[in-house]
């Protein structure tokens, strides 16, 4: 189960931890009716058989899993029937949300699984039962136009990090293979190795997004159940815009990456806002 | 003092690359004065450093720059809060299997190790890493050693390690290349308490060696 995540405890070391892909979250949630936060359904790879005891309205947004019906729409479903999400066709991940929500218990304000340590719940086995809620806003909107879609050697832009000036242009310079031990902590990366300066570097904060390179040269982007603090420099963080992109990657997608300066990056953020509230 | 941009939704303010008690003093207030403003999501204090993050849709980056940069510099006081927390321990046996290894890397015995670690008071430099972890400051040199060439893959949770010359409790069972001497009864990190965390940034911990009764 995800939402938009857990905030303002990173300062007891709990990260936010939230869905992968926010904007197709946040997209299903509106395709239905519901408040953008509601709690929904991640599914990563593969999906899973889901059978409505009720009626429901239902949208699924993100990658197609083979479920049989419309992505990016809002879809009846009868009583008794069963949405069954096979394994993906096209990028990682895929949100099931419920008109009404899901009634599963809040931790520390959220009902974010945050799977690795598991605070506020456990990935969901066969036989778990999900309470539909009855939290609906708004009635069901029409099909989405202008869905992302999703590329298998997508390009990552990025601002400067906080160490940027300890480093050349490598990062830039080379595609970077997801590698599979990749999950919601971090996206590891594997390519030409990235020369870091010897030096010692204080352990500070790292924002969600931030593109480390550890002693091996290896980049790692610290994704939504990252540790809140870290050692390790980093040259860049990928913009706010593209993060529902980290969301979206396989094993084996190469990325590459470009820089850009923050002004881009809000323009890029401010138009994806637009988008959304467009649903 | 420095505020620079960390990514499009954070600002790291940072107090210089030295741990000392003048820039802890200096996280420390700055991370109070940020409780309940409008736009900031999330704060990472660290050694010398604060992560703001921030909804670039509620508060503009300039904005909230000027406004770190204001509250930063009125900072520095004396800390009115202090408490002690006392964190009894079982050492060594089941409970710290590289006690003994410790204790020869230093060159003395493995009772001399745990007076030495348990005699000492420590900082609560902040929390972070996983939930409730703390970074401590204080640990007796002698006691440095060096972390695991490969981490054990199950450190349980409670465990009291030395690594490198750092000391701290694992919240909850993880994997871990640090040197486990004991454990903890204490839970660091409970999401149904209030607060959650057992220790706070700031706080003083001393070990308290306890002889009997399992864990």
């Amino acid at each position: 189960m995800q939402d938009l995540g857990r905030f303002g405890w990173a300062h007891l070391g709990v990260s936010a931890s939230g869905a992968a892909d926010a904007l197709a979250l946040r997209a299903a949630n509106l395709l239905v009716g519901n408040a953008e936060n509601a709690a929904a359904i991640e599914m990563t790879l593969v999906g899973a058989a889901f059978e409505f005891e009720a009626d429901a309205v239902v949208a699924l947004a993100g990658s197609d899993f083979g479920a049989g019906a419309p992505l990016w729409a809002p879809v009846e479903i009868r009583a008794g029937q069963v949405l069954r999400c096979g394994a993906t066709r096209s990028g990682a991940r895929c949100y099931l949300a419920v008109r009404g929500g899901i009634a599963v218990p809040r931790t520390l304000g959220s009902a974010s699984a945050h799977i690795l340590t598991g605070l506020g719940g456990r990935a969901l086995r066969a036989g778990d039962a999900l309470p539909m809620g009855g939290q609906a806003v708004r009635r069901p909107r029409p099909p989405v136009r202008g869905a992302p879609g999703y590329s298998r050697d997508p390009v990552l832009r990025v601002t400067a990090g906080p160490q940027a000036e300890w480093f050349s242009d490598d990062l830039f310079r080379h595609a970077y293979a997801v590698a599979e031990e990749s999950n919601r902590m971090g996206l590891r990366l594997r390519g030409p190795a990235i020369p870091s300066p010897a030096g010692h570097m204080l352990t500070e904060g790292a924002p969600l997004g931030a593109v480390q390179i550890p002693p091996d040269g290896q980049p790692i982007i610290l994704f939504v159940e990252h540790q809140t603090t870290g050692g390790y420099p980093k040259p860049a963080n990928v913009i706010s815009a593209d993060f529902w992109r980290l969301g979206q990657l396989r094993p084996r997608d190469e990325v590459r990456f470009e820089l850009v300066d923050l002004e881009r990056a809000l323009d890029l953020l401010q138009r994806q806002e637009q988008w959304l509230r467009s649903i | 003092m420095t505020i620079r941009p960390a990514s499009d939704r954070s600002l790291l303010v940072s107090f210089g690359q030295e741990i000392s008690l003048e820039a802890h003093r200096r996280v420390v207030s700055l991370s109070r004065g940020l409780g309940g403003i409008r736009g900031i999501l999330n704060i990472h204090p660290a050694y010398s450093s604060v992560l703001v993050d921030f909804d670039p849709r509620l508060r503009g980056r300039a904005e909230l720059e000027a406004l770190l940069r204001e509250l930063a510099a009125a900072t520095g006081g004396i800390n009115a809060i202090e408490r002690t927390v006392e964190i009894p321990v079982r050492y060594g046996g089941e409970y710290g299997p590289d006690l003994e290894e410790v204790a020869r890397h230093a060159g003395l015995s493995a009772e001399r190790v745990v007076e030495l670690h348990s005699s000492a008071e420590y900082l609560v430099y902040f929390l972070g890493f996983s939930p409730g972890f703390p970074y401590l400051g204080g640990l007796p040199a002698e006691l440095a050693t060096p972390r695991l060439a490969a981490p054990r893959q199950l450190v349980p949770g409670g465990s009291v390690a030395i690594g490198g010359s750092q000391t701290g409790v694992y919240p909850v069972d993880s994997p871990g290349g640090w040197r486990i001497i004991g454990r903890t009864p204490l839970r660091l990190f409970d999401a149904q308490a209030s607060p959650p965390a057992l220790l706070a940034m700031g706080d003083r911990v001393r070990f308290t060696p306890v002889r009997e009764g399992a864990i």
